[in-house]
């Protein structure tokens, strides 16, 4: 694994194995007594987070502490953009307080490949999502779902059909699950309104389709993509009815699905709009599971990018 | 005074001895034929002298943001890149749109002293769009501004546009556009291709370039009035000038040096170093430009030098000023994708550089030939020499060249306006 988490291509087939099999140990040692691993004592993990992001933030909060580091938590909304401190700054000044990893969140794409190779901090970045760019640490807890309800577990999803739906122009989070997904062997299928995909995306390693009750056909798992309110106003589609009847995700299309098909959304959802209530509260839906996965995933991520000792040492010392 | 500048080669044919005096050449002879009582002696080593070089399209930054340039240091770079004469956009605190402004720039420059400076005018108040500049003040003015952009800002409506053309008929001006339409380009950060799908960085399309410039040639075809390119970046934009081109259509364009050499890739670093308006392009569209300034469909290389304060470059991607230096890497990059492989030859260095930007802008005494009677506005180059981009051995004040730490070949070594050495062996005077 590289030095920094910035996008899901920078994880090799057996990097990210790796990290879910080591998202998996620790799910099972954190399961049983000992909530808190002594890993990262006396490391100071700095969450940066230049845009609201609760659930995100609370999560790799959560599973810094498991692993006893030390967390400090910037909120610094509004950065440079508006004119305030600037990106270079405020990394500035955490490198002053000595922080081994930043874990970044930001408004612009490439503002953590910025942080991580401008010379300005000697510490690990984790992207944890930048602009319309990538969320590689959502990849890796979607992958983990994924292996937990297709694969037993364990390995990687080859052959498994994935179906990504919604805003993918602007999605970073379709973006790390093609990437990362491709990597594990399963096959990928976005579909949206033309509109909603970048130019280019024939190029991606997934295949494209406009037609959502084909691409689920006996696909082994679909996820929703959060549709942003300000796209309305933008001319991506003429009402958010008819994206509902082209693209939202109902019952009688998530019954599209194979046997044992779940249902994938990484939050918040619009209930109502790209995906139906019976639908995300039904019995294929596995979205709080993500959130679950998500601390486990992302102390596999710190564990590994910090450089810990051997986990089962550990884990029996 | 009188000056001569011994073994030269005017075009890089035979080599002469020039001796100039009182700004205007006054003998050319055979190399080491020249009597030596001149004032001054110049040794030119047998290198390659050209008429000096003028930049259409230059941001001077002064008035309002001497921080990151001002008249002095901008004018200083474009003597050391080969310039004899810039044209200073008008996208400065205020604006330059009035007789006022551009007057004062042209004064500022006239006081430095190191290159001839033209002011361009704003073709509407404030570059807003709404209403047109009092653009017959301006060339009424000292500054005799024939040169109208709202560069940075699209003339997008089309109306205005129509009715700006014909208005500096009146005077000989002609607009130069910034072909951009500004609705496809809401938000733009790099070219929109494959690659800013990739990076999440929202795209600005070829179209919105191409749409632009198709709508203004036929306007200015419709009208009767000449109109220029900005900037142009796309092998879609060369293949409709030159259509218009052949069809009489009276237009002119310019393309950058960083078009010419550097592609999209660049925005893979993040860093806001590559971002610029126009977005860098496909290594297509470099080929593109190549052709269209090679066959003469596009009509000079012009810098759009656009010096940027440190803290407006070193940011995210999103928070980066468009633009990049380009006064003295402009004929290194020149020499390095057109002449060396055989693409231009000296005379039309010297055509695309001199000749042609100097018609465009309506100036007299510049993009002369070099020949007896004519102004002594002259730049030596050493095709041969290599040398390493270096921002602190530069006099501009801003550090953003797209070149930094590259090595670059061919150099200016001497450079003379009105006869008066500004440079001399690559440093100034």
């Amino acid at each position: 694994m590289r030095s920094h988490l910035l996008s899901a291509s920078d994880l090799s087939r057996e990097d990210a194995i790796a990290v879910l099999d080591t998202a998996a140990e620790l799910a099972r040692v954190t399961d049983r007594a000992v909530k808190k691993l002594p890993t990262l004592r006396g490391r100071t993990v700095v969450n940066l987070f230049f845009e609201d992001s609760t659930r995100t933030r609370i999560s790799f909060e959560a599973a810094a502490k498991r692993l006893s580091a030390d967390v400090i938590t910037f909120s610094a909304k509004g950065s440079s953009v508006s004119k305030g401190e600037s990106l270079k700054d405020t990394a500035l000044t955490l490198e002053a307080m000595g922080a081994d990893a930043v874990i970044v969140r930001h408004g612009a794409s490439g503002a953590p490949h910025r942080l991580a190779h401008s010379g300005w901090i000697d510490g690990v970045v984790i992207n944890a999502g930048d602009g319309t760019h990538e969320h590689p640490t959502q990849a890796l807890l979607d992958a983990y779902t994924l292996r937990h309800h297709l694969a037993g577990g364990e390995g990687a999803l080859d052959g498994r059909r994935v179906v990504i739906v919604g805003d993918v122009l602007h999605s970073r989070v379709a973006r790390s699950n093609v990437l990362l997904l491709r990597t594990l062997g399963a096959h990928v299928t976005v579909v949206a309104p033309p509109t909603l995909l970048p130019v280019g995306v024939e190029t991606w390693p997934c295949a494209v389709s406009y037609d959502l009750d084909a691409a689920l056909a006996g696909a082994d798992a679909v996820m929703m993509l959060r549709v942003q309110a300000e796209r309305m106003n933008a001319a991506y589609f003429p009402s958010t009815n008819e994206y509902s009847r082209r693209y939202g995700l109902d019952v009688r299309r998530a019954d599209l699905l194979a046997d044992g098909g779940i249902v994938m959304h990484p939050g918040p959802m619009n209930r109502g709009m790209e995906i139906s209530a019976e639908v995300a509260d039904g019995p294929r839906s596995v979205i709080v599971e993500q959130v679950t996965n998500g601390v486990h995933v992302r102390m596999a991520v710190l564990y590994r990018l910090l450089g810990a000792a051997d986990l089962t040492e550990e884990a029996s010392a | 005074m009188t000056l001569t500048l011994r073994n030269v080669r005017p075009y890089g044919e035979d080599a002469v001895d020039i001796t100039v005096s009182d700004g205007r050449i006054t003998d050319l002879a055979p190399a080491g034929s020249a009597s030596g009582s001149a004032d001054q002696v110049i040794d030119g080593r047998g290198l390659v002298v050209l008429p000096g070089f003028v930049d259409l399209h230059t941001h001077l930054r002064e008035p309002g943001r001497e921080d990151a340039e001002t008249i002095a240091s901008g004018t200083a770079a474009a003597a050391l890149g080969g310039f004899t004469a810039v044209h200073a956009m008008a996208n400065t605190t205020p604006v330059a749109d009035t007789a006022g402004v551009v007057e004062q720039v042209w004064r500022r420059g006239v006081e430095a002293g190191y290159c001839d400076v033209h002011p361009v005018g704003a073709v509407t108040v404030g570059l807003k769009g709404e209403h047109l500049a009092e653009l017959g003040a301006m060339a009424d003015s000292a500054a005799r501004v024939r040169v109208f952009s709202d560069d940075g800002v699209c003339v997008s409506d089309p109306v205005l546009m129509r009715r700006a053309l014909e208005y500096v008929k009146a005077f000989d001006g002609v607009i130069a556009q910034h072909a951009q339409d500004p609705r496809l380009t809401e938000g733009a950060q790099m070219n929109e291709s494959a690659l800013s799908g990739v990076l999440g960085l929202r795209g600005w399309p070829p179209v919105a370039e191409e749409a632009i410039i198709a709508r203004d040639l036929l306007l200015a075809q419709h009208v009767g009035s000449r109109v220029h390119i900005c900037h142009l970046s796309t092998r879609g934009s060369v293949a409709i000038v030159r259509w218009a081109k052949e069809r009489g259509v009276d237009v002119t364009a310019e393309v950058t040096p960083h078009h010419l050499i550097l592609t999209e890739e660049l925005a893979r670093t993040y860093d806001p170093r590559y971002k610029v308006n126009p977005p860098l392009r496909t290594a297509d569209d470099v080929e593109a430009v190549r052709e269209g300034l090679a066959d003469g469909t596009i009509d000079a290389v012009a810098t759009d030098h656009a010096p940027h304060s440190r803290e407006d470059k070193d940011c995210e991607w999103a928070a980066g000023a468009f633009g990049m230096l380009g006064l003295e890497t402009a004929f290194p990059v020149v020499m390095e994708t057109m002449v060396t492989p055989g693409r231009l030859g000296w005379r039309d260095v010297a055509d695309r550089m001199s000749v042609r930007p100097a018609r465009i802008g309506r100036l007299d005494n510049q993009g002369r030939p070099i020949a007896v009677g004519e102004p002594a506005h002259l730049v030596v180059v050493d095709p041969d020499a290599v040398w390493d981009v270096d921002p602190a051995r530069s006099p501009s004040r801003s550090a953003n060249t797209p070149f930094l730490g590259r090595q670059m070949s061919g150099a200016v070594v001497h450079t003379l306006l009105r006869g008066r050495p500004t440079v001399i062996e690559g440093a100034l005077t």
